[in-house]
């Protein structure tokens, strides 16, 4: 997710809409819509500007969490291995193979010989540890890759060019872990660096770019790094990337962004939402879409509040929602209604769509079978007290609340009456940590399905306060699993558990959606949905 | 002469004490804490464990009493230390200082604007003697002070960069990044300046000094200017001191539309996060610019109308 301006409201949305949809008038008046213009042979040189929306104020791939930085910091560095997108398998990177142990406790990589940083100094299993060692005391500065690296027993260097990490407990996500930016390995040097200082001054990467300038709030310039030479298996172009240069504005107005892209201020743009589609479509811009990993955007339930301590109404709630009229209404064209808790590019995920129909008589029979009646204004009644729940939810997407005021439509269509609690960002955690909701909006971006185990096993957090039922026991096999077909099995029977129990109401898969100028080409997206630029050439 | 001064600076450090305060206690009293805001930042769900939290809290010196806080803090702000920020870990005084040349340019750019074309508006419908040019042209400020800052910055984007490519939608980079945005912020500013400057040379113009003046002879534009715009310009003065106070916020809104770094960005991320050090920085700062410009229009008014010193020694206070 991505922070935006306080401001955004769905009316500012609309102006700008209203504005570039102007200028896309005057652009198809004379624009030649001639795509076939570049060359389709790919070749070197040129810089990239890309406008994203905002800056974290941090230029540590170890720290950052934000989409929107991730697309710049994640060029510096390189990780152990990487994620195919189209099939969520691991592949080689800086590791060129890698050894499980059957309990999933320990992982041995064999790094790839001959690579260096930036700084000149070499890959060795010593730096790897190093960079695993410092990971765990950025502590709250770096959740994702702390969360990667939780319950670490020891990482030893085996031999120079041999890493082995041991955990207390099964520990399967943690190859994927691997692949991600949180933990992509700097160099000892940088790792010895306050958190600050990295995040401020920047890092030593191996990566296909070199950080070359951070203005805070205005801009991140990289530039390729010459002599490159270990990439991802997964790349096309062998050695050093096509771009000399890769410039990231930070243009926080979507209008603004959307213009400049359409006027050729700049090369492609982030966050395309559904108002300013309009102002890109057409002409010498592509829009580039891909739903993001993990888990989908839906109400976690607090399962022990009164109300929806019945599976009954959780279920009710379940088949009350429209899915794909918010999916339209509201989010960028593509988005798909929810199939499953967890989006359909996570691994392993199965599709539960039949569980997860709109079904309004449905929905009105199970609230009567749980003997909430119809009151006189519609809400219904039991033992003298309104159906009623209030959505806790942050003001951190445009998308939200158009999101969750036809939800509150939809809900009480069946006899649901639905508040929506606006709180700050600052207010969700302590609020989730208390129990103090009823319902919260959100999704989780994550590549791997362990993500589940994360948010809804009892034996961590549990900030849903699930009962401990056999959806634990299937959560904690899956992390202990390395034979691939039976954690997808696994995988899949925490995802049935989820729905048909409705512990969580699945509505929309996030879709990560860029705006690209037809010159651009192999902008590619990631497993994560963010993307790589190695690469990507300009013709 | 003296006194007054002293008494101007005397009041000058109470507003800077006072704003520092109530910033530091509407913060407080906020729900949330910057530290939680930190370890949550582009996480989708809030899922932080606590125990690290309290670490954090406990390592930024948050978990202490809230008058621990404050004298610490005020002990060191008066020393010219605003601590680091909490979401960079940059001195809050490097975050400040780099911002604030870009906003300076920006806020006096559009100052000159302003009072340039306020004042030029004033001017030339009081001075025309066409009914409907007077009217068309004091119809102007009432809608330059009503629209809203941001819709002018996306006008004006949409018209000189997107249309005509004549200056950059967005960047700190040169005097051409510089016009839009300047624009912008300039339109309800100059507004402002026009009304009470027009307003004020109306009723100057009826003062009995001005028959005096027309009777020795002088002519009509020497008249209007020379006489009337000398005694009307004191109000004027004071609304420019107020205006400094707005420039400052509406650089919130004209640096976000335009992408431009400075001390509006700044703020408008550091109340996001809830960084407290940095939101107290920019308070006391912007506090300081306003006090400051204040106290300099003060000591500029006995030297356009020597009454002032006298009025202001026999009474505690004025304007």
């Amino acid at each position: 997710m991505t922070a935006l301006p306080v401001f955004r409201s769905p009316r500012w949305a609309a102006l700008t809409a209203l504005l570039t949809t102007s200028v896309l008038l005057t652009a198809c008046g004379s624009g030649t819509d001639d795509s076939g213009t570049g060359s389709t042979q790919p070749k070197s040189g040129g810089t990239l500007t890309f406008a994203v929306g905002s800056d974290a104020g941090c230029v540590d791939p170890q720290q950052v969490a934000s989409n929107e930085t991730i697309y710049s910091v994640r060029q510096i560095v390189d990780s152990l291995t990487d994620q195919d997108p189209r099939t969520g398998k691991i592949v080689p990177w800086l590791a060129k193979s890698w050894e499980v142990s059957p309990d999933a406790r320990t992982f041995t990589f064999h790094l790839r010989p001959g690579v260096t940083f930036s700084d000149g100094s070499k890959l060795t299993a010593q730096v790897v540890k190093d960079n695993f060692d410092a990971v765990p005391k950025l502590g709250a500065l770096a959740t994702l890759a702390q969360g990667y690296l939780s319950g670490v027993k020891s990482t030893t260097a085996v031999d120079p060019l041999t890493v082995k990490v041991t955990f207390e407990q099964p520990n399967a996500q943690f190859l994927q872990a691997t692949s991600t930016h949180s933990l992509g390995i700097e160099s000892s040097a940088s790792v010895k660096k306050t958190p600050q200082q990295k995040c401020s001054d920047g890092v030593i990467g191996s990566g296909p770019f070199v950080l070359k300038q951070y203005v805070q709030n205005q801009s991140v310039t990289l530039a390729r790094r010459s002599g490159y030479d270990w990439g991802s298996s997964l790349w096309s172009k062998k050695g050093e990337a096509y771009l000399d240069k890769l410039v990231f504005k930070v243009v926080p107005e979507a209008g603004v962004r959307a213009g400049s892209l359409q006027s050729g201020q700049v090369d492609a743009v982030a966050s395309v939402g559904k108002a300013n589609e309009a102002a890109l479509k057409g002409g010498q811009v592509a829009l580039l879409r891909r739903a993001n990993p993990g888990v989908v955007f839906g109400l976690s339930f607090n399962n022990s509040r009164p109300v929806l301590k019945d599976a009954k109404v959780r279920q009710a709630i379940l088949h009350a929602v429209d899915r794909q009229q918010i999916a339209d209404a509201v989010f960028p064209t593509g988005t798909r209604a929810a199939t499953s808790i967890l989006a359909h590019t996570t691994p392993d995920y199965t599709s539960l769509a039949q569980d997860l129909t709109l079904d309004a008589a449905k929905a009105k029979s199970l609230l009567d079978e749980a003997g909430w009646k119809t009151g006189p204004d519609g809400i219904r009644v039991k033992n003298g007290k309104k159906l009623s729940l209030a959505i806790t939810w942050i003001p951190n997407a445009a998308t939200n609340q158009p999101a969750l005021e036809l939800v509150q439509q939809q809900l009480k269509a069946v006899g649901i009456e639905v508040t929506l609690k606006q709180v700050q960002v600052t207010q969700l955690a302590p609020a989730l940590q208390a129990g103090d909701f009823d319902a919260a909006w959100g999704n989780v971006t994550r590549a791997d399905p362990d993500i589940l185990r994360s948010s809804f096993s009892t034996r961590l957090a549990n900030f849903y306060r699930l009962p401990a039922t056999g959806l634990d026991t299937a959560l904690s096999a899956q992390a202990a699993t390395t034979d691939p077909a039976k954690r997808a099995q696994l995988v899949s029977e925490a995802q049935q558990l989820i729905v048909r129990n409705a512990y969580y109401a699945p509505v929309v898969e996030l879709q990560t959606q860029l705006g690209v100028t037809k010159k651009v080409h192999d902008l590619n997206f990631d497993a994560s949905s963010r993307i790589q630029l190695h690469d990507t050439w300009i013709g | 002469m003296r006194r007054y001064v002293i008494k101007r600076l005397a009041q000058a450090a109470g507003v800077l004490w006072a704003a520092y305060t109530v910033s530091f206690l509407v913060l407080d009293y906020l729900p949330g804490d910057p530290v939680t805001a930190m370890a949550s930042a582009g996480m989708d769900s809030g899922q932080v464990d606590p125990k690290q939290l309290a670490a954090l809290r406990h390592e930024y010196g948050f978990d202490k009493p809230v008058l621990v806080q404050y004298a610490e803090y005020l002990g060191r702000a008066v020393r010219g230390d605003f601590g680091d920020s909490v979401s960079t870990g940059r001195p809050v005084t490097s975050t400040l200082a780099d911002a604030l040349p870009q906003t300076l340019q920006l806020t006096g750019a559009a100052l000159l604007l302003a009072v340039l074309l306020g004042g030029g508006l004033a001017v030339v419908a009081t001075y025309t003697s066409r009914r409907w040019l007077r009217q068309l042209l004091l119809s102007l400020p009432p809608l330059g002070v009503s629209v809203p800052t941001f819709w002018v910055g996306l006008l004006l984007v949409e018209t000189f960069s997107f249309r005509l490519h004549w200056f950059p939608a967005f960047g700190n980079e040169g005097l051409k990044g510089l016009v839009l945005p300047a624009v912008t912020l300039a339109v309800p500013t100059g507004a402002q300046v026009a009304q009470v400057l027009a307003k004020s040379l109306l009723t100057a113009l009826d003062q009995a000094y001005v028959e005096t003046a027309r009777a020795k002879g002088a002519g009509r534009w020497r008249v209007h200017v020379r006489h009337a715009l000398r005694n009307a310009s004191l109000p004027a003065l004071t609304v420019v001191g107020l205006l400094v106070g707005q420039l400052i916020a509406g650089s919130v809104v004209v640096e976000t539309v335009f992408s431009r770094d400075g001390l509006g960005r700044v703020t408008a991320a550091a109340v996001t996060v809830q960084d407290i050090p940095v939101v107290q920085g920019v308070v006391a700062f912007g506090a300081l610019i306003f006090v400051t410009t204040n106290l300099l229009i003060d000591l500029v008014y006995p030297l356009l109308d020597p009454r002032i010193v006298v009025a202001s020694d026999g009474r505690a206070s004025f304007a």
